[in-house]
């Protein structure tokens, strides 16, 4: 009998879906009847202005990542899926974070920064936003230290995700060659 | 040649070899319905509601296995036609809904009769569309026709905006291309074709999906080379001759005995076509649990989503079961058919209880032709059926199963007589008959001959028998109190009214009322007088195991 992996972990689906009006809503709504929440999602056409190429992350068993993976695709909406975390992949995410920034903790804060490698990207007399891409692992630690000045407000855009070296999720025959 | 969205719509529905729609028009509609009436060459039900209409395409559907179409009209039209669809989706019956909507300029100002039924209809459809350009109109068309009757089919909706229907483009002609499961590979077979091999008292559960792909014969020949007993859900019925030696009857909280016995006695479970639901699996965690599951479907979401099997294969069951049966020597198990055998005799017996509804029934089993589909309605006479109306033959019984719609039989009855071109017997009772008895005007304008078994206990009977068991017998609003003179109530639509008070006018009445039908004029309604106290045994309670099966009630 298959095993599957019982403990909650994050797991990442990458998609190739069209691009069309409605496709979101399609597999958003995929998740909620099923009772799934989606962590993130991030969204946006591809080379193909026909296809849009999504990165979902959720948090849930194994049972629930295949269901998923399985439910999306049979929609006809859905190219390409797989799991990126089968592959060994580059995940990137950008933040853009908004904090005070009065003349006594901007020297503080840019000290910070430069640790981060993250950019200034508006000052203003009393406000700063900082922008700082890399893993959402490394955009935690770095919201984890900046938290302590006040968050003004944020925005993460949500992992996206490649794999590395020639393969492609439009070239993988099938994604449950792994299931 | 250029011509109008209406006109490429009823072309493109000729492509693809429709001949009969259910509908309903109006004010979005109406070019489409003008362009039916000029191109005359498609049948056209008009029904009494959308409903009906929804689900007579399912019923035509069911006994064709063709694409079922409907029409209806924006806002009120299409979200009438919302539960046919549902029931549709959750027992994966290929068919093409066509609605109307507002025109472009119009659409998203909440418009007279402007509802997003794409929206609405999106988690019950296998995939739908609005079609804004009419240049987009016939490419669309075919698409929903090929995922409609393909794969794991399913309800299909169309949005066409009133814009399109008169806007004009060119159209041309393109003949359907057919569609052709992908082969099962003797290399993904093989692990299945070990395990049969190797099991000692194999037990076949076979679902809708043997149905759909149309692979009864292949599933006679499996039983018959492996000496294999075969159970069916709800929705398999029909898939295995109910008189074969083989067969043991359906599976599931009101399965057989003998399916029940012989499910705890297998040590392997075939399961081809069939999605183990709550109503079959019960306890999902316990079933089958110290047996090896072999689990063959075409839809791989359905591969461990309820119950785990222990080997699977995904596939169309015709393809899967060609790939087997050359793989599997013939095998002697005589002793374990011996042995199920005398599960079915013990119950045969048994069966010889005293009750009306279960006399009505097998006498109408027994007196109606065999060949014409037999229709039910969702509840006690539902199960009633399931267990004691022969069906041996795939696509003679319609009957809502996944998603349970009381109301469905009317609809589908008509869709059924359509679809067969034969009179159908659709078995009902009172609760689900009022919810659209609406249709039985249907029934009677079109001339459908549907032999109508009222099973008329005065109460929701199947809400009812709960009560009984898990509610104390606290009967809350399960009692219909209604004062409905069915006969004379059929006989204002200008149908033919019979009634069954007792016993003995089971015979005579029953046989009136197929000669009736048989004469092809249109309907006849047999209110059949039956005792509110009538059970559904055996039952087995939700979430227990098949050990714990009922066949005396216990009442609380």
């Amino acid at each position: 009998m298959a095993e599957y992996r019982k403990d909650p972990k994050k797991s990442t689906i990458a998609a190739l879906v069209s691009n069309r009006s409605g496709v979101l809503t399609r597999i958003s709504g995929l998740f909620a009847r099923r009772g799934y929440n989606i962590e993130c999602l991030s969204v946006c056409a591809t080379e193909d202005p026909d296809v849009s190429r999504m990165t979902i992350v959720l948090i849930g068993d194994e049972y629930m990542l295949y269901q998923m993976i399985k439910q999306m695709d049979k929609l006809d909406d859905v190219k390409k899926i797989g799991c990126a975390d089968e592959l060994d992949c580059v995940y990137r995410e950008l933040l853009l974070v908004k904090v005070p920034a009065s003349a006594e903790v901007r020297g503080q804060i840019v000290e910070i920064k430069e640790i981060y490698k993250a950019k200034v990207v508006d000052l203003s007399p009393d406000t700063m936003v900082l922008e700082l891409t890399g893993t959402p692992s490394k955009l935690d630690a770095f919201l984890k230290v900046i938290e302590p000045y006040g968050i003004i407000e944020m925005q993460r855009t949500g992992v996206t995700a490649l794999a590395r070296g020639r393969h492609t999720l439009k070239d993988r025959d099938c994604y449950n060659d792994n299931i | 040649m250029k011509m109008k969205g209406a006109e490429i719509l009823i072309n493109c529905l000729l492509e693809q070899g429709v001949d009969t729609i259910f509908g309903y028009p109006g004010g979005t509609v109406l070019d489409i319905y003008d362009a039916l009436f000029r191109n005359g060459r498609i049948n056209h039900v008009l029904t009494a509601h959308e409903q009906g209409a929804a689900h007579a395409a399912d019923g035509y559907a069911r006994v064709t296995g063709k694409t079922g179409v409907c029409f209806a009209t924006s806002g009120p039209g299409a979200t009438n036609l919302v539960t046919g669809i549902a029931t549709a989706y959750m027992d994966s019956i290929p068919m093409v809904a066509v609605t109307g909507n507002v025109g472009l300029s119009l659409l998203g100002r909440d418009s007279f009769q402007e509802i997003d039924i794409c929206g609405i209809t999106m988690p019950i459809t296998k995939h739908n569309f609005i079609v804004k350009d009419v240049n987009e109109l016939a490419d669309t068309i075919r698409k929903a026709f090929y995922l409609a009757n393909s794969g794991r089919k399913g309800p299909v909706l169309i949005d066409i905006l009133k814009n399109v229907q008169t806007d004009e483009c060119e159209y041309v002609p393109v003949k359907p291309e057919p569609y052709r499961p992908l082969p099962v590979s003797a290399e993904k077979m093989a692990p299945a074709a070990k395990a049969i091999a190797a099991s000692r008292r194999p037990l076949i559960m076979a679902g809708g999906g043997i149905i759909s792909a149309n692979a009864s014969p292949l599933l006679a020949r499996l039983c018959e080379s492996q000496d294999c007993p075969v159970v069916y859900t709800l929705m398999g019925k029909g898939c295995m001759p109910d008189a074969d030696r083989h067969c043991l009857g359906m599976i599931g909280m009101h399965g057989t005995v003998a399916a029940a016995k012989a499910l705890m006695q297998a040590d392997t479970v075939i399961a081809l076509g069939t999605r183990f639901s709550d109503r079959v699996a019960l306890n999902r965690d316990m079933f089958a649990k110290d047996k090896t599951v072999i689990h063959v479907d075409i839809d791989n979401a359905e591969i461990d989503k309820n119950v785990f099997s222990d080997i699977h294969v995904m596939g169309d069951l015709y393809e899967a079961l060609s790939t087997l049966l050359p793989m599997l020597e013939k095998a002697d198990r005589s002793a374990w058919l011996n042995e199920v055998n005398v599960f079915k005799a013990e119950e045969k017996i048994k069966k010889d209880t005293n009750f009306l509804a279960y006399k009505i029934i097998s006498a109408a089993s027994a007196m109606a032709p065999a060949d014409i589909p037999v229709v039910t309605d969702v509840g006690q006479h539902q199960m009633w059926t399931a267990q004691h109306y022969s069906v041996n033959k795939p696509r003679l019984f319609c009957s809502s199963g996944g998603l349970g719609t009381m109301g469905y039989g009317m609809g589908a009855a008509i869709g059924a007589c359509f679809g067969s071109g034969k009179p159908a017997v659709l078995i009902t009772g009172d609760g689900c008959f009022n919810m659209n008895m609406n249709e039985l005007s249907t029934a009677v304008a079109q001339g459908t001959p549907v032999a109508i078994l009222l099973m008329d206990n005065g109460v929701l009977g199947m809400v009812r028998q709960w009560q009984k068991i898990f509610y104390g017998r606290r009967f809350s609003q399960t009692t219909l109190n209604k004062r409905t003179d069915y006969v004379r109530f059929a006989e204002s639509f200008g149908a033919k009214g019979l009634r069954i008070n007792c016993e003995s006018e089971v015979e005579p009445v029953l046989k009136e009322a197929f000669a009736y039908i048989a004469k092809g004029e249109g309907p006849v309604l047999v209110d059949c007088r039956i005792s509110e106290d009538e059970n559904v045994l055996p039952m087995i309670k939700p979430g227990m195991t098949y050990d714990t099966q009922l066949t005396d009630m216990e009442e609380k």
